[in-house]
């Protein structure tokens, strides 16, 4: 960890010209993420700009009914909060699905949504990596990528956005409201984090000086048509292998609108609105979701060790749709004895596969 | 004195309890000193190599920073490996870290920083460059299997592979039923609550006060010693924070940490982080090759049992993997193997039940796939082949209450409701599974002395160099010595963890209670022989009376009978103008025994597993654990023991594996939220029962030692449950998801 200066700015237009004008500053809030990078020798920030003076505590539902979280509000009041609770239980669930309570009392909203992938790669200053050093290669692409991309992911990054809140965020189409040197704007959720192309760097289309300052979610028209579901490799404090934020509204038994979001699949949560909107009316059966499931996978790409991602994704992406069908047999019997020749077997180097 | 209490076999709380839970119970790196140094290791990047350039200058002009050894710049120590060679380790070379500019594993410490705070040594050691020359390395057994050999020199205490018996290849011939299958274990990597930390207190004339992570303090009293040619060292381990083997040698950080005090002349504290702890001593990548055949009947016509383990470059680390298939079960044809691969690691060292949790998890699967290929239950199918004998050694047992252990575990398990075939049970969308795996460990007797002295006012002190690795041996010795003067347990204070104490092994292979326990018992029954004979002697109303037919109970020399005389002890004791009474325990194995006996712990373990079929979603719903240990000396520091064991079990079987990256031979998930361990989430119900195991040979108080038993067999027992909800077949650990939906 190298030494660095500290900054305590007492309003957003201090925090956003101290930032804009220091290339080497970062922002601090609730330090869980990047104090551990700063620990790993990951991020050098030759300033630390802590925004907890900021009021951007609150949480509040205006007259139209829009959720407006603050960024500076933690995880978990987000998450208990009776109004997100009753309102965007999505929301909640993805958000209670994260992390450990210890670590969603200290992150914050803001914080949440920035939170830098936790490929092993780029967590490893001695290993190559476009997002963390330019030009250096992606150590990942041919080497442990388990946990890593199958979706919109380029030659040189294949890494995953590690948040949960952020896949609910994104199904419930909220906005992200920043504040900076130019002033205010908006980002629509899907605009906000970006695919890696040739500039893993960056993560989101934030602007430099630019803070976020909240989070706005209209009112969802789902009832308890809704669920957050996360596959990982153990129960809790792990991040998803695959998860998804999925919300469904009927018009009898026909789709009327879905949404689905996907994480741990990509550098940005995945979702299609294109592939939404063609099977909006078509009949809520167990067949539809399935094929729903094929074409949001569609391009689906393993690479070596997260191959199984491709047959691991699409149950998720299916069955909390249609919880109500009879779902066939995914795992098959095999026979309890091998027949082959003794002698261990040598694993095959692995080859890119696409479904 | 206080009334007669009963002490051993009671559920006590730890007599250390209350010292830990306020933060009063110190670590090794908790210790302060005037003007302390810190360091912090600077570790290779590469995994094979050389050291061409290490550039300090930068680090060296930052503020705080002291000094920056390297290979260069190391002092006089020992050249002979025997110095090096600490009293668990395996043959070979045994690392000495920052000797050369030779690059044998990724990880490897290659140079030191020593500054005035640890932010400050922190800071400077990321500024540290190193320019290597790259030489190829391996670290995939499946690549470096091709060159296994026999570890030509054997590991002390380590038994070689049994030696073959009857005709195998023509019993195989004969079977009815055959299962041939390998298995596959990659690495876990030890992760205790307390990293690896020296604190070395220098004072003048090099005289060095140690405080060490470590389950040995005389083991590190005596490398150090060694290495550094050093007559006026302690090392003191009074507490530690969990070790499970992986403190049974001394790491490097003692090492670095005693250069450093001896060249600057100041003390020095040393703790590794955790990502130093991945590159450290880990439970060896393990492939292994099983072969069965059974009668008609499921009887084991024979067993062939091959296991190919990962070492270093350096030493032969060696565990008894395929030893445990030999004495499991009755089965007259057999063949054994073990060989080593060589990989660019550190050593791999010792991991709670080492080469058993390995060897058992492979045998009980392939009994298993036995158990449904006969069509046998597959508790049936274990009696069935039960074992009266270790034909490995051809002993009888001292004791083997294995038979119980089934026949508890099942009933509290419902083991009755299981149906036979896979995929026949549900609940709801979960796929339910029953599995069951048989439990090994030894259960041995290692030489230990322990002092006991009995004060006036009758209290008891207890002295001896054993370690507290969060087991409770504080709290038995207590029990023991509480027990054998008739003493509540808080008159009684266990002085252990330092290496001036009297001898005692280090804390491993379960043997603590045992050995350490034994000679505390000893200890105090020579007390009260010598108080016997004091009477006997000087007091007039007993001398008429056979010294055999007195005894000491309730603080009181009396007759064994009840009739006559009495005396107290404190009389005694004054009388004989006595302040205290002392003698000491020595505890050993029994040789003369030991030709006709050995002796094992045994358990069996039922598990319940859930698998949500659409998702492929597996938890571990239940585990019962029976466990026969002889004389259970405080049942709930035992509970905790096996409670523990099995978490870890769960670990192996679920979650724990290292990620290789080939390509750079480095592991990349060198972190606990990459590598996983079970969390709460992951823990549902664990029930531990302890069968009645009356031992009179074992040793002297019947004791055989909880500290591995509880893991053995957890990772087989949860495959073969997760079998039958499936019908998949898991032989690669941990049954993470993909394999699971492969």
């Amino acid at each position: 960890m190298m030494r660095f200066s500290y900054s305590r700015p007492q309003t957003i237009a201090e925090a956003a010209a101290a930032l804009a004008a220091d290339p080497s500053a970062q922002v601090i809030a609730g330090g869980t993420n990047l104090v551990d990078l700063m620990k790993y020798d990951v991020t050098r920030p030759g300033t630390v700009i802590d925004i907890n003076g900021l009021d951007l505590r609150g949480i509040a539902v205006d007259g139209e009914g829009t959720l407006h979280l603050g960024a500076l509000a933690a995880n978990a009041d987000t998450a208990y909060h009776p109004d997100v609770e009753s309102g965007w239980p999505l929301l909640s669930s993805a958000i209670l699905a994260a992390a450990s309570a210890q670590l969603r009392n200290a992150a914050t909203n803001g914080g949440n949504i920035l939170q830098r992938t936790r490929c092993y790669y780029f967590y490893d200053p001695s290993t190559p990596c476009n997002k963390r050093r330019p030009g250096s290669g992606c150590g990942a692409l041919n080497g442990v990528n388990r946990i890593h991309a199958i979706l919109g992911e380029s030659p040189d990054c294949i890494a995953t956005h590690p948040s949960d809140m952020a896949v609910a965020l994104a199904a419930l189409d909220a906005v992200v409201r920043v504040e900076g040197p130019a002033g205010e704007r908006q980002i629509p959720f899907d605009d906000f984090h970006r695919l890696p192309g040739d500039r893993p760097d960056l993560d989101n289309t934030m602007e430099r000086g630019e803070i976020v300052t909240a989070i706005s979610v209209r009112p969802q028209k789902f009832g308890q048509h809704h669920t957050y579901l996360k596959l990982r490799d153990r129960q809790s404090y792990a991040f998803a292998l695959v998860s998804v934020a999925a919300a469904i509204r009927l018009e009898g038994d026909t789709i009327d609108e879905l949404r689905v979001a996907l994480g741990g699949v990509a550098h940005k949560p995945w979702r299609r609105k294109d592939v939404e909107g063609e099977f909006a009316g078509r009949p809520a059966t167990r067949q539809t979701f399935e094929a729903f499931a094929a074409a949001l996978l569609e391009g689906a790409t393993g690479h070596g060790q997260n191959d199984f991602k491709l047959d691991l994704a699409p149950a998720p992406s299916s069955v909390p749709l249609s919880r109500h069908t009879p779902v066939p047999r995914r795992i098959s019997p095999q026979r309890w004895c091998s027949d082959g020749p003794l002698g261990f077997s040598h694993r095959p180097a692995p080859q890119p596969r696409r479904r | 004195m206080a009334p007669s209490v009963s002490h051993i076999g009671q559920p006590r709380n730890r007599v250390d309890g209350r010292l830990k839970v306020t933060g009063a119970a110190r670590y090794a790196a908790e210790y302060q000193a005037n003007e302390l140094l810190h360091g912090y290791v600077v570790v290779s990047t590469i995994a094979a190599g050389r050291i061409v350039a290490i550039d300090t200058r930068e680090a060296r002009a930052m503020p705080g920073v002291v000094q920056i050894f390297t290979h260069l710049d190391r002092q006089g120590v020992s050249w002979w490996d025997r110095d090096w060679q600490d009293d668990t380790a395996p043959p070979g070379h045994p690392f000495r870290p920052l000797h050369s500019d030779r690059i044998l594993y990724d990880g490897q410490p290659i140079a030191l920083v020593i500054a005035e705070s640890f932010e400050a040594a922190r800071n400077a050691a990321d500024v540290v460059h190193v320019l290597y020359e790259v030489a190829p390395h391996q670290t995939d057994i499946h690549a470096a299997e091709a060159d296994q050999y026999e570890p030509p020199k054997k590991r002390e205490g380590v038994p070689p592979p049994p030696e073959p018996r009857g005709d195998l290849d023509q019993a195989l011939a004969e079977a009815a039923f055959r299962v041939d299958a390998e298995y596959e274990q990659p690495s876990e990597h030890h992760n205790p609550m307390e990293l690896f930390a020296s604190t070395v207190i220098y004072e003048e004339n090099d005289k060095l006060t140690i405080y060490d992570k470590t389950q040995g303090s005389q083991n590190a009293q005596q490398f150090v010693s060694a290495v550094f040619d050093l007559d006026d060292v302690k090392v003191v381990n009074a507490y530690v924070g969990g070790a499970f083997g992986s403190g049974l040698r001394p790491r490097y950080q003692l090492f670095l940490a005693v250069m450093a005090a001896l060249k600057l002349k100041r003390s020095v504290r040393l703790e590794l982080s955790r990502r130093e702890m991945f590159y450290l001593s880990y439970r060896p990548i393990t492939l292994q090759k099983l072969s069965i055949g059974a009668d008609s009947n499921g009887k084991l016509l024979a067993l062939k049992h091959h296991a190919v383990q990962a070492t270093s470059l350096f030493e032969d680390y060696q565990e008894a993997v395929v030893n445990w298939s030999g004495l499991a079960y009755q089965c007259d044809n057999a063949a054994f193997s073990y060989t080593l691969s060589q990989v660019n690691t550190d050593t791999p060292g010792d991991m709670r039940a080492p080469g058993a949790a390995t060897g058992v998890f492979a045998l009980e699967t392939a009994m298993d796939e036995l158990s449904y290929a006969a069509g046998i239950d597959p508790l049936e199918l274990r009696l069935r082949n039960y074992a009266e004998r270790d034909q490995n050694m051809d002993k009888e047992f001292t004791s083997k209450a294995l038979r119980e252990c089934y026949a508890e575990g099942a009933e509290h398990f419902g083991w009755s409701k299981r149906q036979p075939t896979p995929r026949s049970m549900h609940d709801g969308k979960e796929l339910v599974g029953y599995g069951m795996a048989s439990g090994f460990w030894d259960a041995q007797v290692n030489k230990a002395e322990a002092k006991v002295r009995l004060l006036a006012d009758g209290s008891v002190e207890v002295l001896t160099a054993a370690s507290d690795i969060g087991t409770g041996t504080y709290t038995i010795l207590a029990q023991i010595a509480a027990e054998a003067f008739e003493i509540p347990i808080d008159r009684v204070k266990v002085s252990i963890g330092a290496s001036d104490l009297p001898t005692s092994p280090v804390e491993g292979g379960s043997w603590m209670a045992a050995s350490v326990g034994s000679a505390v018992h000893l200890a105090a029954e020579a007390i009260k022989t010598k108080l016997i004979h004091r009477a006997n002697r000087h007091h007039e109303a007993f001398l008429p009376i056979a010294s055999a037919d007195l005894c000491v109970e309730a603080g009181m020399v009396k007759k064994t009978d009840g009739t006559g005389p009495t005396i107290s002890v404190a009389e005694l004791m004054q009388a004989a103008q006595w302040d205290a009474v002392e003698e000491t325990g020595k505890a050993g194995p029994d040789m003369l025994q030991m030709q006709k006996y050995i002796s094992y712990t045994h358990s069996a373990v039922f598990v319940e597993v859930r698998v949500d079929e659409q998702l492929g979603v597996a938890r571990v719903k239940r585990i019962v654990s029976a466990i026969a240990a002889g004389k259970i000396l405080n049942p709930k520091t035992a509970r905790s023991q096996i409670l523990g064991g099995v978490v870890m079990g769960v670990g192996m079987a679920m979650h724990e594996e290292g990620l290789f990256d080939h390509g750079t031979g480095r592991i990349m998930n060198h972190n606990l939220a990459e590598y996983h361990v079970p969390a709460n989430a992951d823990i549902e119900d664990i029930e531990v029962i302890f069968v009645d195991e009356h031992d009179d040979k074992v040793n002297p108080i019947g004791v055989k030692g909880l500290g591995e038993i509880g893991i053995v067999g957890v990772a087989a027992a949860i495959g073969n449950a997760i079998y039958h909800a499936t019908g998949k077949r898991l032989r690669t650990l941990p049954f993470t998801i993909d394999k699971i939906i492969s």
